[in-house]
C-alpha cells in the first residue's frame, strides 16, 4: 500500500467506527435534528472531505458528470430527504471501494511489469583495468563489459573471453538455456547462468534488444482495439444519459404522487450506479494484461488492436523458408553409387569443399564433421557450376548437374533441394543433396492451428514447386503456392484477402516487408536482431516456432473472452441495479456496490488474461 | 518532438480518458495518449512550440483531474 492508501485506510476506519457509535447512540436516544445531523456529518467529513473538495473543483472547472461529483450529489441529496445514516455510510463505502480499487489496479500495474522484469538495473565495466558498476545506460558501444553468473546481461554484444549457457526465457519465452562460446552473440535481458563472461558491447541501451522489446509492450496500448473505442464512446453517452434519466425520475413521479423524498432516493441511486468506471478501467486492462501473457510467452504483440484479430483469425498464409522450414541448408541424403561407400563419397566432397566459403560447401563440411587432412592440390571453383580439384594425373570433381555433363559424365535426374554431384576422373561417385530442413515443431503448430478453427493455412514461397510441395506434404499444408517472386507473393496474398476473413501472413520480414504490412495481421518470426522485421510486423514470434503463434491466438481469445465477459457482467449489473431503483427494490447499499464493487471483480477478472497457464 | 510524462494520482480511468481527448484538442499537438495502466501521458507536438503546449496541457489535466499531477 502506498501512503496515501494507507492515510485513506485509516480515514475509513475511524469514520466507520465513528459512525457505527453514531448509528447506536441514534438509534436508542431522542435527539432534535441539529443533533442527528451532526453525529452523521462529522464521520461523513471525516471520510469524505477530499472527494467534496474535488468535486468542488471540478465544478468551478466546469466538469460536472464525474464519479465525485455524483457521489457527493447522492451523499447531499440523502442527507436533504433525512436518510443521514445512508448518506454516511455510502461515502464510507465509496471510498473503502476506492481504496479497493487503486489496490487492485496498482497490483495489476506491478504484475504486468513484473512480467516484463527483464531490464538490466546494473552493468559492470572494465575501463583501465577497474571494474565499475554503472547503469546500463551508461555503457558504450565497444566497452568491455564483466557478468557473472546470475547477472543478466545488460547490453547487446559479443563474448570475449569465456563460456557460459544463458536462459534467453524472458525475451524468447524458451526456457530451454543455449550455450555460448567466446565469438558468440548474447542478448540483453538474458540471464548469464553458466560461468564469468567478458562481453563487448555492441549496442548502446536504448538501442538494445531489451530496451527495443520493452518500448514495444509499453506502447502496445497506445494501439487500441475496437472493445476499448466502443466503451469510451458508450462511457461518453452513458453517464449523461443516466443522470438525465435520474432528473426524470426525481421530478416526474413525484409530481403525479408527491412521494418527493422517496423518489429522490430513487434517482440517487441512479446517480451512484451512472459511473462508467468498472468498463473503462476493466477493459484495457485485460488487453493490457493479454499483451503482456503473451510476451511472457514470447509473443509480442504491438497493439491491442492485433489481439482482437488474433483471436478472429480465419485464414494463415506462410512463408517456406525461415517460417516452416529453418533456412539454413543441412544435407539431407548422402546417395552413393554401388560400390562407394558413404564415407567415400563424403570423404571425396569434402577434399573440393573444404577450399569454398559457398553455403552448400559449408554444410557439406559441418555435415562431414571431422578434420579435413592438409594437402597441395590445385582447386578451381566456378560460380554456378561447382568445384574441380586436381591433384597429379587424378580429377575430383563437386558440383551440379551441369559441371558433370561438361566433362562428359551423365547423372541422374534432380530430386528437392539443391544436389551436389561428386564424380573422380570421370567414374560419377554418388550425390549428396542438401535441403531446408523443417523446424521440428511446424507440423504440430499447423495441425494446432486447424484445431484451432483455421479454415485455411496455405504457403506461399519463391522456391520451385518441388520443394514447395515436399515441405507442404511434410508439415501438412494442403495449399502451396510455389515459384513466387516477392510481388507476386503480394498479389497472392491480396487474392487471399479479398476472400474475407481475417488474414495472418508469417514471414521472416527479409523479403516479405511488404506482405507483411499487407495482410490484416503481419507476424514475424524471430524478433531478435532483425530490426527490419520487428519494424514491419504487428506481432514478432521471439522463439522462431510456429507453434508459438497457436499460443498467441490461444491468448487472444481468452483476453477476448475476459473482456466480453466484463462488459456483460458490468452492464448487466447495473442495468439490473438501475431497474431494481426504479421500482424501489434496489436500496443505496447496493447502488454503491453497483459502481465499485463491480469495478474491483472487473479488475479481478482481467487479471486472468495474464496467467495463461500451457493448457 | 515526442516526450513521456509520468502521472501521479491518476486514479479514475474515465478521466484520463477526458484528459486524453482535451489533450488532443490543443492547437499545434500532433498526438497525444494517456495510459491509465502505466500512468503515463505521452505528448506529440513541434520542437518550438513544446514548452508553451506542455503548459497548457498541465492546465487541462488540472481542471479535468484536479489531484493529477504531471512529473514534468
Amino acid at each position: 500500500m502506498t501512503k496515501k492508501q494507507k492515510k485513506i485506510l485509516i480515514r475509513i476506519i475511524v469514520a466507520t467506527l465513528v459512525g457505527v457509535a453514531s448509528y447506536i447512540t441514534y438509534r436508542l436516544t431522542e435527539l432534535p435534528i441539529w443533533a442527528e445531523i451532526l453525529l452523521f456529518v462529522a464521520p461523513y467529513l471525516v471520510v469524505g472531505y477530499d472527494v467534496i473538495l474535488s468535486a468542488g473543483k471540478n465544478i468551478i472547472h466546469g466538469q460536472i458528470f464525474n464519479e465525485k461529483f455524483l457521489m457527493v450529489v447522492a451523499t447531499v441529496g440523502a442527507f436533504v430527504i433525512r436518510e443521514y445514516p445512508e448518506a454516511m455510510a455510502v461515502m464510507i463505502l465509496y471510498q473503502a471501494g476506492e481504496l479497493f480499487q487503486s489496490i487492485a489496479v496498482g497490483k495489476s500495474r506491478k504484475s504486468i511489469s513484473s512480467l516484463m522484469d527483464m531490464r538490466p538495473d546494473s552493468a559492470t565495466v572494465l575501463r583501465n583495468g577497474e571494474e565499475i558498476v554503472l547503469s546500463p545506460e551508461e555503457v558504450e558501444r565497444g566497452e568491455l563489459l564483466l557478468v557473472r553468473p546470475g547477472e543478466k546481461i545488460p547490453l547487446d554484444g559479443v563474448i570475449v573471453e569465456g563460456e557460459t549457457t544463458v536462459n534467453q526465457a524472458a525475451l524468447t519465452g524458451e526456457s530451454l538455456p543455449v550455450d555460448k562460446a567466446p565469438g558468440e552473440n548474447v542478448l540483453s535481458g538474458s540471464i548469464n547462468i553458466g560461468g564469468l563472461i567478458k562481453v563487448r558491447a555492441e549496442s548502446v541501451y536504448t538501442e538494445s534488444t531489451v530496451s527495443k522489446i520493452l518500448a514495444l509492450v509499453e506502447n502496445s496500448t497506445e494501439k487500441k482495439a475496437k472493445a476499448e473505442n466502443f466503451i469510451t464512446k458508450f462511457a461518453k453517452y452513458y453517464t449523461p444519459a443516466v443522470v438525465f434519466a435520474a432528473v426524470l425520475l426525481a421530478v416526474i413521479p413525484s409530481l403525479i404522487d408527491k412521494q418527493w423524498s422517496q423518489w429522490i432516493y430513487r434517482a440517487l441511486m441512479f446517480l451512484v450506479v451512472s459511473c462508467p468506471c468498472a468498463l473503462v478501467i476493466s477493459v484495457p486492462l485485460s488487453f493490457f494484461g493479454g499483451i503482456g501473457g503473451a510476451s511472457k510467452k514470447g509473443v509480442l504483440v504491438k497493439g491491442a488492436n492485433y489481439i482482437e484479430m488474433l483471436a478472429k483469425t480465419s485464414t494463415v498464409i506462410l512463408d517456406k523458408t525461415g517460417t516452416v522450414t529453418k533456412g539454413n541448408f543441412a544435407v539431407s541424403g548422402v546417395y552413393p553409387e554401388n560400390g562407394v561407400t558413404e564415407e567415400t563419397l563424403l570423404y571425396k566432397a569434402v577434399l573440393c569443399e573444404k577450399h569454398s566459403s559457398h553455403p552448400i560447401a559449408k554444410s557439406v563440411l559441418s555435415y562431414y564433421n571431422k578434420p579435413v587432412p592438409e594437402d597441395d592440390a590445385s582447386v578451381q571453383e566456378r560460380a554456378g557450376y561447382g568445384i574441380e580439384r586436381k591433384e597429379k594425373e587424378s580429377i575430383l570433381l563437386a558440383g551440379n548437374a551441369l559441371l558433370l555433363q561438361e566433362h562428359g559424365i551423365s547423372v541422374p535426374s534432380s530430386s528437392v533441394g539443391t544436389t551436389v554431384y561428386v564424380a573422380e576422373n570421370g567414374v560419377y561417385l554418388g550425390k549428396i543433396v542438401i535441403s531446408d530442413e523443417i523446424k521440428p515443431d511446424s507440423a504440430a503448430a499447423v495441425r494446432e492451428l486447424k484445431e484451432l478453427g483455421v479454415k485455411r493455412v496455405v504457403m506461399l514461397t519463391g522456391d520451385s514447386e518441388k520443394t514447395a510441395s515436399s515441405v507442404a506434404e511434410g508439415v501438412g499444408i494442403d495449399e502451396v503456392k510455389a515459384g513466387l517472386l516477392p510481388d507476386q507473393k503480394v498479389l497472392e496474398t491480396e487474392k487471399i484477402l479479398a476472400t474475407g476473413g481475417t488474414t495472418l501472413f508469417v514471414g521472416d520480414g527479409i523479403n516479405d516487408a511488404p506482405v507483411l504490412t499487407r495482410a490484416d495481421v503481419g507476424v514475424a518470426m524471430g524478433g531478435i536482431g532483425s530490426d527490419a522485421a520487428v519494424e514491419a510486423a504487428d506481432v514478432v514470434l521471439m522463439n522462431d516456432n510456429l507453434s508459438s503463434l497457436c499460443e498467441g491466438i490461444k491468448i487472444s481469445r481468452k483476453t477476448m473472452r475476459i473482456v466480453r465477459e466484463n462488459v456483460v457482467f458490468a452492464l448487466g449489473v447495473k442495468l439490473v441495479l438501475l431497474v431494481l431503483s426504479a421500482v424501489g427494490i434496489a436500496n443505496m447499499w447496493l447502488a454503491v456496490f453497483g459502481d465499485v464493487g463491480v469495478a474491483v471483480l472487473a479488475i479481478l477478472n482481467a487479471m486472468r488474461a495474464l496467467r495463461f497457464s500451457k493448457k | 518532438m515526442k516526450k513521456t510524462f509520468v502521472l501521479e494520482d491518476l486514479c479514475c480511468a474515465h478521466c484520463a480518458t477526458k484528459m486524453e481527448e482535451g489533450i488532443k484538442k490543443i492547437d499545434g499537438i500532433t498526438d497525444a495518449s494517456v495510459n491509465f495502466i502505466m500512468q503515463k501521458l505521452t505528448v506529440e507536438a513541434a520542437d518550438e512550440e513544446f514548452d508553451a503546449i506542455m503548459k497548457k496541457v498541465v492546465k487541462i489535466c488540472k481542471k479535468i483531474e484536479p489531484d493529477c499531477t504531471i512529473v514534468l
